[in-house]
């Protein structure tokens, strides 16, 4: 009876160690303020209608980069625990973690940097940019996108409910490799969290580059063909085809696995005829271009700062287009590389390290255009420009030491070896990280109406720089030392002790990092009338179209679709003089909570399937579907905004705008707030809520 | 928006601090691990060695072109900056089709010049090919075990765990598999690049010592609890001190039945040496059929 109703939960499912006890806490007291300041300040409504069931891309572009941020503190937690755990247990002692736990924190650590942190940092500059840089007022499917962004709520949810019951996550790596995962070797409940994290998140992310494919082939700007459009769209359409490629493939090898624990199927497992090897392929398949999903966008990125900011075109847009291009392209027939000391013969080997190198020749012919984009520009080096050069420096790096690996007979000397963790840490730091610190600064006024404040961004970005070196480097001469991955304990006679120290305190500088970017924010908000951007939407003379919208875009994004003539496209607009206004009636999509609803019962599914309470999966799969059909026979999911309304709603913005003072024209970044400011103003808010005892008010 | 850059630092000052920083790091770094076994660059096995050289031969060129390009990259942003007026701006970027085709051309050469010689070199030194000596090689089976490594000597009939010795400048062949153990792999870097060792199949890996010494093993393929632990120490001594230490063990008193294999198949973590003075002949491919219906089609990769 117990077993029907709540599955395999017991009592010992519920926290009892320190550092699930410590997670639950600081989950539930999150709830507790995030719902006291709600209800004091009476948001409820305010947050379920404007945010929670938006479905304009903006919104939830935004919304993935405070999920993003929230889950790289969370990560970046995790790596902390990682290299203390490293830095203290040589010889003797056996540091404060048991090798279960260690197990389960780098696991985490992967898969929330990977899942929950890049992706939804990429996500969420592709929701808010994109549709803006092709001319679009909403999506091909917002219902779709709005489904894709709860879901991945849904992974992030998964991914910590561990915590909560069952104390337990996947101690198996970030790829869970067969047959370590199945139910021989790991019985308990983490594998499955790990399984239904991935796959709600993973269906929501294939949903999400569905909508986006459709978007930006069906609905951009009348004369924007492929070829002109920005590169940063470029990137992402790129990116959004390979994760439409590959995601149902991990979709597919997640289901195996789960029947394998669940159904006591024999697909990767030792006996029975399984073959863990074909999980290796499988996961692989889907794991080598998921990186380049990542990446790509990046490029974009880049390749549009480095323009706007040399005031110059891009060297050669061709180029640039066909290098990402081509860089999806080969990301496909590159997985074997993962994993050439499987025992595969010397021509496949061969085979994969030779596609693995021809993939270099794309990414090197985007770093030449970069070169020959700067050379004889104009070029600012504001922070969106320092975290290029910043990314150039890493990512050479971990170029060099991907090509390395990607020879097979290197390889083998270098396969899960310490080496191999910096080379990736170089890239996805390097190219993704920095590549959306970069786009933060970048298209942060367009988000806010406000520039970041500089000072702090320069600040952070040398603590960042600092930092990698201090982290990664000695991880590059660990691996020389023969020191590999994930090792909770190493002998004192490797004298690798100091280096794991070094590495240590280089995490701690990067942490310092992080914290300055929140204080740069902080500090931005505080600071926001002085750093208001008075162009019109346009701060760093841009060339794409975005930088046509007012900061932040109305929710209609333009009132008039614009007509394109080049792949700069504002650029070339701003040389014209501007048609007369004229003003039409604009068809939006309604908010919905469909999104929400479905992506609630999912999870509750899901949490069922790791626990095996039937009941509780029926009911929430039916729940789906019946969601599913009252929305699709639903007719009123869209609406009409008068042409009258927009012209009120323009006069109005336009009445509001802020305009150019002769104090805003001396703005420059010596005025931003420093940190012993930004200290002080907080202090003085603090003491000014205790003296004036303000609480009792709320 | 215009930023005054009165307080800043200038470039060149930047680009010293970052150098002088790096360089300080790498003096640090080689103080701190001084005299320990920086095994890559401490080849001790003709494979080991060859590996050493292509990789030392791949950087070399990789970083002949990578940093040329990276302070060219670095040097246009400096020279075309913003406060430096003399400099030409064009804002349109025209450029003739060479250039862009010279853009693909350049790293297309660079990589073909990689990739022809990486597929000789991964041919040459896979890890199923033998490798030519005049001596004749010698077989050790290798199975692991949770968390623990079990070498068979089929040849000299006894069986160690956690540590196998091997006579110098003699051909070894290593054949591996599992038992009851996820994918681990086999790694001895001072003599030559890893495989991984997996049930039902058997992975070959041939490696030759030319130093006498004690080299540690490992796995880097995690395979559970006890991953961290499951070390091994590989001995190369002279082809005569082999001899006189295969003759020592197999005076020893316990050797491995089925009851011993069978303790030895219960996972346990951190374990000591143990030395063998003999195994029944059919342990290993028993392992190997236990996940097998047959022999035949499974598990040989030549």
């Amino acid at each position: 009876m117990k077993e029907l109703l709540v599955g395999k939960l017991t009592w010992d499912s519920l926290p009892h160690e320190w550092t699930t006890i410590g997670g639950t806490f600081t989950i539930i007291l999150t709830g507790i303020i995030l719902s006291v300041v709600l209800t004091r300040t009476k948001r409820w409504k305010w947050l379920w209608k404007e945010w929670l069931t938006s479905v304009d891309p903006k919104k939830i572009g935004i919304m993935y980069f405070i999920a993003g941020g929230v889950m790289l503190l969370r990560g970046g937690l995790d790596a902390l625990m990682i290299w203390l755990q490293q830095a203290l247990s040589s010889g003797d002692s056996q540091g404060y973690l048991s090798a279960q736990h260690f197990q389960e924190i780098f696991t985490a650590h992967g898969n929330i940097m990977v899942f929950f942190v890049a992706m939804a940092f990429i996500f969420g500059l592709i929701n808010y940019i994109v549709p803006l840089q092709i001319g679009a007022r909403d999506l091909a499917s917002p219902l779709m996108n709005t489904l894709g962004f709860w879901l991945f709520i849904g992974g992030i949810i998964m991914v910590n409910m561990f915590f909560v019951f069952g104390g337990e996550y996947a101690a198996t790596g970030w790829l869970a490799v067969a047959p370590l995962s199945g139910k021989e070797f790991s019985p308990g409940v983490g594998v499955d969290y790990w399984i239904w994290s991935l796959m709600i998140s993973g269906v929501g992310t294939t949903l999400g580059a569905i909508n986006f494919i459709m978007t930006i082939l069906k609905m951009r700007a009348p004369g924007m063909t492929l070829f002109k459009m920005p590169l940063f769209t470029w990137g992402s359409l790129c990116s959004m085809m390979m994760a439409v490629t590959v995601f149902p493939l991990l979709t597919a090898t997640l289901f195996l696995v789960y029947f394998d624990r669940a159904l006591g199927t024999h697909f990767f497992t030792t006996i029975g005829g399984g073959d863990p090897m074909m999980y290796t392929n499988l996961i692989w398949m889907w794991g080598h271009p998921e990186v380049y999903v990542l990446i790509l966008p990046a490029f974009g990125v880049f390749s549009e700062v480095v323009s706007t900011f040399s005031r110059k075109s891009i060297a050669s847009y061709k180029s640039a287009v066909f290098g990402m291009i081509g860089v999806s392209a080969f990301a496909l027939s590159v997985w074997l590389h993962h994993f050439f000391t499987m025992g595969a013969g010397a021509d496949v080997n061969a085979f994969f390290g030779v596609m693995t190198m021809v993939i270099a020749i794309p990414t090197s012919v985007l770093v030449f255009n970069w070169i020959a984009t700067m050379y004889k520009g104009r070029i600012r080096f504001e922070t969106p420009m320092l975290w290029f050069l910043g990314f150039v420096a890493v990512f050479a790096i971990g170029g060099i030491s991907g090509v390395m690996l990607a020879v097979p007979p290197i390889n083998f000397q270098m396969h899960n070896s310490l080496f191999l963790v910096a080379h990736f840490h170089s890239t996805v730091i390097g190219g993704v990280l920095f590549g959306v610190f970069c786009a933060l600064s970048y298209w942060f006024p367009k988000f806010t109406g406000f520039r970041l404040n500089e000072r702090l961004g320069r600040y952070a970005f040398w603590c960042w720089i600092v930092g990698f070196c201090m982290s990664f480097i000695p991880m590059y001469v660990l691996g020389f030392m023969g020191a590999s991955r994930r090792l909770n304990h190493y002998d004192s006679s490797t004298g690798w002790q100091p280096l794991f120290i070094l590495m240590l305190i280089g995490g701690i500088v990067i942490a310092v990092g992080v914290a300055l970017q929140l204080a740069q924010i902080l500090a931005s908000f505080i600071q926001k009338k002085r750093l208001l951007d008075t162009t019109g939407g346009d701060p760093w003379d841009g060339r794409s179209l975005e930088w046509s919208t007012p900061s932040p875009p109305p929710f209609y994004n333009f009132v008039t679709i614009p007509k394109i003539t080049s792949s700069d496209a504002y650029w070339e607009m701003k040389k014209q003089i501007l048609p007369k206004r004229s003003y039409e009636d604009i068809h939006m999509p309604k908010s919905t909570g469909v999104g929400i609803y479905i992506s609630i019962f999912a999870t509750l599914a899901s949490f069922a399937f790791v626990w095996d309470i039937i009941w509780l999966i029926v009911v929430s799969l039916i729940a789906i579907i019946v969601i599913f059909v009252i929305r699709g026979f639903s007719e009123d999911s869209e609406y009409i905004i008068p042409a009258h309304e927009v012209q009120r709603l323009e006069e109005a913005r336009i009445a509001k705008a802020p305009i150019a003072t002769n104090a805003h024209e001396n703005n420059s970044s010596e005025e931003d707030m420093g940190l012993r400011e930004l200290i002080m103003v907080v202090y003085r808010f603090v003491m000014d809520i205790i003296k004036n005892k303000r609480w009792k008010k709320w | 928006m215009a930023v005054n850059r009165k307080n800043r630092l200038k470039p060149g000052w930047i680009g010293l601090l970052v150098l002088t920083g790096l360089v300080d790091l790498g003096l640090l770094i080689a103080y701190l691990i001084q005299g320990k076994n920086i095994a890559l660059f401490n080849p001790k096995g003709v494979i080991a060695h060859e590996q050493f050289s292509l990789m030392m031969f791949v950087s070399a060129v990789l970083f002949a072109v990578a940093i040329p390009v990276i302070f060219i990259l670095f040097f246009t942003a400096w020279k075309y900056r913003e406060s430096n007026t003399k400099a030409k701006h064009v804002p349109d970027s025209r450029h003739s089709k060479l250039f862009v085709l010279s853009l693909w051309l350049f790293p297309t050469a660079i990589m073909l010049v990689l990739a022809s010689v990486m597929w000789p070199a991964t041919h040459r030194l896979a890890p199923q090919k033998s490798i030519d000596s005049s001596v004749k090689p010698i077989t050790i089976q290798v199975i692991t075990l949770r968390w623990k490594w079990l070498f068979l000597y089929p040849e000299q009939g006894i069986a160690t765990v956690n540590f196998v010795q091997i006579p110098v400048n003699t051909p070894v062949k290593f054949e591996m598999t599992a038992d009851e153990t996820p994918m681990s792999s086999f790694w001895i870097p001072n003599l030559g690049g890893q495989l991984y060792a997996m049930t039902s199949h058997v992975n070959r890996l041939n490696l030759m010592a030319d130093t006498t010494g004690d080299y540690p093993g490992s796995t880097p393929e995690i395979n559970g609890a006890g991953f961290a632990g499951m070390k091994f120490t590989a001995r190369v001594s002279s082809d005569k001190d082999f001899k006189q230490w295969v003759q020592t063990v197999g005076q020893s008193e316990s050797n491995l039945d089925t009851a011993t294999y069978g303790e030895l198949l219960l996972p346990s973590q951190n374990n000591k040496v143990a030395l063998y003075s003999a195994f029944d002949d059919s342990l290993y491919d028993n392992v190997i059929m236990k996940y097998n219906g047959s022999m035949e089609g499974h598990g040989h990769h030549e």
